[in-house]
């Protein structure tokens, strides 16, 4: 079993520690796993984006060129990476920020108003917790229960307090995605 | 120790902590200032010293004085940082003095960019800093070997009197892989015959130079160093196997490379293609004969580098001429997807291979479109 991930948006999405999550998590489950920034000389508002690769045996690649699951928070990151998917993929993407909807019929795409949901939680900044939930519902390799004790072992003391909304944005964004997905298969 | 995910250069900072080192000096530069950062806080919190240098020169400097010392030193840096700390680092060899080196290659020459390369093969490998020596050179292909090989980087600077590098690219420093810490060693300052103390007056005095004046010492010196070099040769070379045991078709590629070769060398495996690959751990000493052994019953080699072919010349020298040695690299920061070595694989699989071409010319016209 080998599966990669990028995860792409703004710089201050959440980028970067939603991959890092989903990486402690296969972690916890005993797996192999990579996390690697795109660490290029960025600002704030700028793009982001990072490529998880979780597999049984040694990871050989940590970049790739045709992932088979994407989560784009904007639209930049969807244009950009809706092409170089993988047939029979799962793109997972902040319908909050896109103004089209899907080019190709060979993926799954999945529409997650995750910036509504979030400021319904009660926090902006969960968006890219609403996209986690959602793309687990394209990665059985990890349960979301093993997501949220991973979240709760590796989030710093000062945000332990967090947790309770954190788990609520990721069952909800996992919920919206089973709905999708299962219209789709 | 329970794995923990560490980034690569946080990890090789924790790794030096854990091996006893007592003093750091460095300058920050892009992908390697974590290393510089993570250890501004943990030195000063063990009551060790850190300094962040006013430049590269500064710090090798500060280095070099620390390692005089006899104390676990070591430096950090990236490319063109590195390349300013030629001048201490030729010193430091001339002195016999041990010490620790890390170099994140980066995109060149010049100032290049921040991406991840291999360009400093040469650099570390072949010289880089005036005068005959060599310099152990240790290339992680992941964090767990980072975090290892700088932990073994201190005890063979130490056994060796001589410099260790560990070299990885930008990809290896920015990456989080789970991966496990030794265990906290207590700083423990060995009783050498040869470091400067504080010790005036009790015992004949000790004098640490890169200076002799009289070309017949020096010459001896040389010859000290030399044959040093060879007892390293022979002890130290080490690398790691992929499904060599069938293998018609060997890949060599060290850190980054090495690992995106191994994803090719699977799917090659998957498409019935009697592919391996071997990852040359330590660059310098060089793993010539390994390499020497497999020309006498494979059919090809592949070198694949991010970098124009640097360790390809060490490959072709010990192959020989005997059988066909390909190259793909790339270069300028731009790291291969494992893709473009799996059509590598395949274009060696199909057709004849000719050894009248040298590979980095057959190479360069297959790299038109780039």
């Amino acid at each position: 079993m080998q599966k990669e991930i990028i995860i792409s948006g703004f710089g201050g999405q959440g980028v970067l520690f939603a991959g890092q999550v989903i990486a402690y998590a296969a972690m916890d489950s005993g797996k192999q796993v990579t996390w690697i920034p795109s660490y290029g000389p960025e600002m704030r508002g700028g793009t982001a984006n990072c490529t998880v690769v979780i597999a049984d045996q040694e990871i050989g690649s940590p970049l790739v060129k045709n992932p088979p699951l994407v989560i784009a928070l904007n639209l930049p990151s969807y244009d950009k990476y809706e092409p170089m998917m993988q047939v029979g993929g799962t793109l997972v993407v902040n319908q909050s920020m896109v103004d089209r909807g899907a080019k190709r019929a060979d993926i799954n795409t999945v529409f997650v108003s995750a910036n509504e949901i979030a400021e319904q939680i009660g926090d902006k900044k969960l968006t890219n917790m609403v996209a986690v939930g959602a793309l687990l519902a394209a990665l059985p390799e990890v349960t979301i229960e093993t997501l949220e004790e991973a979240l709760k072992a590796h989030l710093p003391a000062r945000h332990q307090h967090l947790l309770p909304k954190n788990y609520e944005a990721l069952r909800r964004g996992f919920e919206s995605a089973k709905e999708q997905l299962a219209v789709i298969v | 120790m329970p794995k923990e995910l560490w980034k690569g250069n946080e990890a090789i900072a924790e790794a030096a902590v854990r091996a006893g080192l007592e003093a750091y000096f460095g300058y920050p530069i892009t992908p390697q200032t974590e290393v510089l950062e993570y250890l501004s806080r943990r030195m000063p919190e063990l009551g060790r010293a850190f300094v962040q240098a006013e430049s590269e020169l500064g710090a090798i400097n500060m280095v070099y004085g620390a390692a005089c010392t006899g104390v676990r030193v070591m430096s950090s840096s990236s490319s063109p940082g590195v390349s300013l700390m030629m001048e201490g680092i030729s010193y430091i060899a001339g002195t016999e003095v041990p010490a620790v080196l890390v170099n994140v290659m980066r995109g060149g020459p010049g100032l290049g960019n921040i991406a991840p390369a291999q360009a400093d093969y040469n650099q570390a490998v072949h010289g880089g800093g005036h005068g005959d020596y060599q310099a152990i050179v240790l290339a992680p292909a992941s964090v767990q070997e980072a975090i290892d090989l700088t932990v073994l980087s201190f005890d063979l600077a130490e056994k060796y009197r001589s410099i260790c590098m560990v070299i990885l690219d930008g990809c290896v420093g920015q990456m989080m892989e789970p991966a496990e810490m030794p265990e906290m060693k207590p700083v423990h300052r060995e009783n050498w015959d040869w470091n400067t103390d504080a010790k005036m007056g009790k015992r004949e005095r000790r004098i640490l130079s890169s200076i002799y004046l009289d070309p017949v010492e020096e010459e001896k010196m040389n010859l000290r160093l030399l044959n040093r070099w060879r007892t390293i040769e022979a002890n130290e070379v080490r690398y790691k196997e992929y499904f060599l045991d069938d293998a018609e078709i060997v890949i060599i590629g060290f850190g980054t490379a090495g690992r995106v070769a191994l994803s090719a060398v699977r799917e090659a495996r998957a498409q019935g293609i009697k592919v391996g690959l071997l990852r040359p751990i330590t660059v310098s000493p060089f793993p010539h004969k390994v390499i020497d052994q497999l020309a006498g019953r494979v059919d090809a080699f592949l070198v694949t580098e991010m970098n124009s072919g640097q360790m390809l010349e060490d490959v072709r020298l010990a192959v020989k001429g005997r059988v066909p040695v390909e190259f793909y690299g790339r270069m300028g920061g731009v790291v291969p997807f494992p893709d473009e070595i799996l059509n590598e694989i395949h274009r060696m699989a199909k057709v004849k291979l000719s050894a009248d071409v040298h590979p980095r010319d057959a190479w360069l016209e297959r790299m038109a479109h780039v």
